[in-house]
């Protein structure tokens, strides 16, 4: 798959992040992405990005599984197998209502959280690129994606004066792939992060 | 962005110095290092009832359910009673995870992960005992709607047992979600800090390769809001259905309309009461008194007793109306089976009324909410008084039905229906002390996010804030957009 070259800069404070990412896009740098150890609230809007639509999804899914519940039991009840249970009606909509009200909430949060999976490309097994091994620990990086007309040492020292305490340049695959990480990716020593 | 303003009147949600990184490492420490000698005589003593379980289990699917000392007239013992216990234990996880997300309660950062993990173990407990119940367990998948070769002969959709089925598996399902969808970025920070290539493997795997993108972050958080927005009813739903599984039948003591919200009460009580004897443990044995602070376990007293208040009016206003009703059989099952103490029951009722009503009371007192080993004491008190509700609801409305011929000798369980209780005990704590050896016990990614907003060392910050004139505190900190 595709290698690119990226630029990587680092961040320990919140507060110089978003100067930073703002200081970034005003020189016209395309921003890839921003590795956070947590959820940074109002960094997607800082970096430009729409709202998540996930929302959207778990509404359909939801009253896709209403659906199925009400059609599935009344035909059951009503055309398949009409039960007699004392005389009572074979449509009996309020009896059903637990079934269908669980069934709703099964459909829409299985169906969340496979389409969050599959549009976060996350799977069991799947491997990506690590720009910072700390980007889970205690560092925000940013990565930004070089072009043919990108000067390196200039981005670099922009970065730098607008507060990366690291920064450097890496070739790295863009998408993910099964199997193990890259022989240089050591295992963790806290001398060597340090 | 400035980081969002917190009085400084609130309690820090983590004490001591910290930053990010040491907070990584504080919490990930005790799954990085052998685990003590505690660990292994806990895990021992564990796996051994679960196997005791086992073995009880064994002689029930071999010889029958007359192992146990269940009889035609108490036709749920025990085992019914120990379904509903685990179930309401159950509620606690993602009504601290869901319900306190959605009322933005921070603190609920440092208990959500452990409490979601009991949830999802109580209620594999829970499962067990219907589906033993039903005396042929292999045939356990009949009480699935499928077509099938039979007619199709399907379930019946009107029936509150069916209903029992669809919301538990669908309650542990999300749970079960939720609780791994929480834990994907927290098992990356583990996998990033392997130091064997095992290690890595593993929680690479289960890490389902987090990187921390930005995008990523924000739609998982959109999908944990509306899980929990999802969780919220679903959890008011489970122990509702639960309750119908009493209130719909016509049986004195079980046929009434304040079953639902008395059951929910109920099972937040014993939930929040089970977390706190499992955290008072895990704080303390693993170093983590900075995260899960003396704060969270008074904040969670104040739940118990809340909710333990609820249910001490449910129990009144049953008593009043089997009285008000005028009708002799709720008369006779509320005032004689149940409230009168030298009724073959009545020790049970009264049993009940002191752990869950008086004792709760105590936590009207600080002091007293904000003592461990008061707190760590009366936790099991109260799931002591909360079996013994499921226990006087189950056994003391079926013991004297309307046929005083068939009234049932007194019931005691056999060792095979204690042991099966005893080895849902042991696979409880199996999974939790696997849980707590393998898995980050508390949100590391969520503590970070509330650390510079409302840790110790951090809130001094906010002082400067506070001394400021109204006017341009308001001017600062309200939105300008």
């Amino acid at each position: 798959m595709a290698q690119k070259k990226f630029v990587v800069g680092c961040f320990d404070e919140e507060k110089v992040l978003f100067p930073a990412v703002k200081q970034v896009r005003a020189a016209g740098y395309k921003i890839k992405d921003v590795y956070t150890p947590f959820a940074v609230h109002g960094l997607d809007h800082a970096l430009g990005m729409r709202e998540t639509s996930l929302h959207t999804a778990g509404f359909i899914y939801g009253i896709t599984g209403t659906t199925t519940a009400i059609s599935a039991i009344s035909w059951i009840f009503t055309k398949d197998w009409p039960l007699n249970i004392g005389g009572k009606p074979h449509f009996a909509l309020p009896a059903w209502v637990p079934i269908i009200f669980e069934l709703t909430v099964l459909f829409a949060a299985v169906g969340m959280v496979m389409t969050f999976c599959y549009l976060c490309q996350l799977a069991p097994g799947v491997k990506k690129h690590h720009f910072h091994k700390r980007a889970t620990d205690d560092l925000f990086v940013m990565v930004i994606e070089c072009t043919d007309k990108t000067n390196t040492d200039d981005l670099k020292a922009l970065l730098s004066s607008n507060g990366a305490i690291e920064t450097d340049v890496q070739v790295a695959e863009e998408g993910w792939w099964f199997g193990t990480y890259d022989k240089e990716d050591n295992l963790y020593n806290e001398k060597q992060l340090a | 962005m400035h980081t969002k303003y917190e009085s400084q009147l609130r309690e820090p949600l983590v004490y001591g110095e910290k930053n990010f990184h040491q907070v990584t490492e504080d919490i990930l420490r005790p799954i990085e290092v052998k685990p003590s000698r505690l660990w292994y005589i806990g895990f021992f003593i564990a796996v051994t009832l679960l196997l005791f379980g086992v073995y009880s289990l064994y002689r029930e699917v071999t010889y029958g359910i007359g192992q146990w000392n269940l009889n035609k007239t108490i036709g749920w013992g025990w085992d019914i009673t120990n379904f509903v216990w685990w179930v309401g234990i159950g509620h606690a996880g993602t009504l601290i995870s869901a319900v306190l997300l959605l009322f933005r309660q921070g603190w609920r950062t440092g208990v959500n992960r452990a409490a979601e993990a009991m949830t999802i173990f109580a209620v594999m407990c829970a499962g067990q005992f219907p589906i033993f119940h039903m005396g042929r367990v292999w045939l356990a998948f009949f009480i699935l709607p499928y077509p099938n070769s039979r007619g199709p002969l399907w379930v019946n959709f009107n029936s509150p047992l069916l209903w029992d089925v669809f919301a538990i598996s669908t309650y542990f399902t999300v749970s079960l979600l939720f609780w791994y969808s929480g834990l994907l970025p927290d098992l990356a920070t583990v996998r990033d800090r392997a130091f064997t290539k095992l290690r890595k493997k593993l929680y690479g795997i289960a890490a389902f390769g987090w990187t921390g993108s930005t995008k990523h972050w924000q739609r998982h958080e959109s999908l944990s809001l509306v899980l929990a927005g999802l969780s919220t009813p679903l959890v008011l739903s489970v122990h509702t259905i639960v309750s119908f599984d009493f209130a719909t039948s016509v049986i004195p003591g079980w046929h009434t309309t304040i079953f639902p919200p008395y059951f929910v009460a109920g099972a937040i009580f014993s939930g929040f009461a089970m977390v706190q004897s499992l955290l008072i443990v895990v704080r303390k044995v693993f170093g983590l008194t900075d995260y899960i602070t003396i704060g969270h376990i008074d904040l969670m007293n104040k739940v118990i007793v809340l909710t333990g208040s609820i249910v001490g009016i449910a129990y009144l206003t049953e008593l009043f109306m089997g009285w008000y009703s005028q009708n002799k059989y709720e008369g006779y099952t509320f005032w004689y089976s149940r409230a009168y103490l030298f009724s073959p029951y009545g020790w049970s009722y009264w049993g009940m009324m002191a752990c869950n009503v008086l004792s709760p009371q105590i936590f009207w007192s600080r002091k007293m909410r904000r003592n461990v080993f008061v707190t760590f004491f009366m936790s099991i008190i109260v799931n002591i008084g909360m079996w013994f509700e499921r226990f006087v609801i189950i056994v003391t409305s079926l013991y004297r039905d309307y046929l005083p011929s068939s009234w049932s000798v007194y019931y005691s369980p056999s060792i095979w229906e204690i042991g099966f209780y005893m080895g849902t005990f042991g696979l409880f704590f199996t999974c939790f002390f696997l849980f707590a050896k393998y898995f980050p016990v508390i949100a590391v990614a969520e503590i970070k996010y509330v650390l510079k907003r409302s840790g110790e060392s951090y809130k001094p910050e906010f002082e400067k804030l506070e001394a400021q004139p109204l006017d341009k505190f308001i001017h600062d900190n309200t939105h300008a957009h």
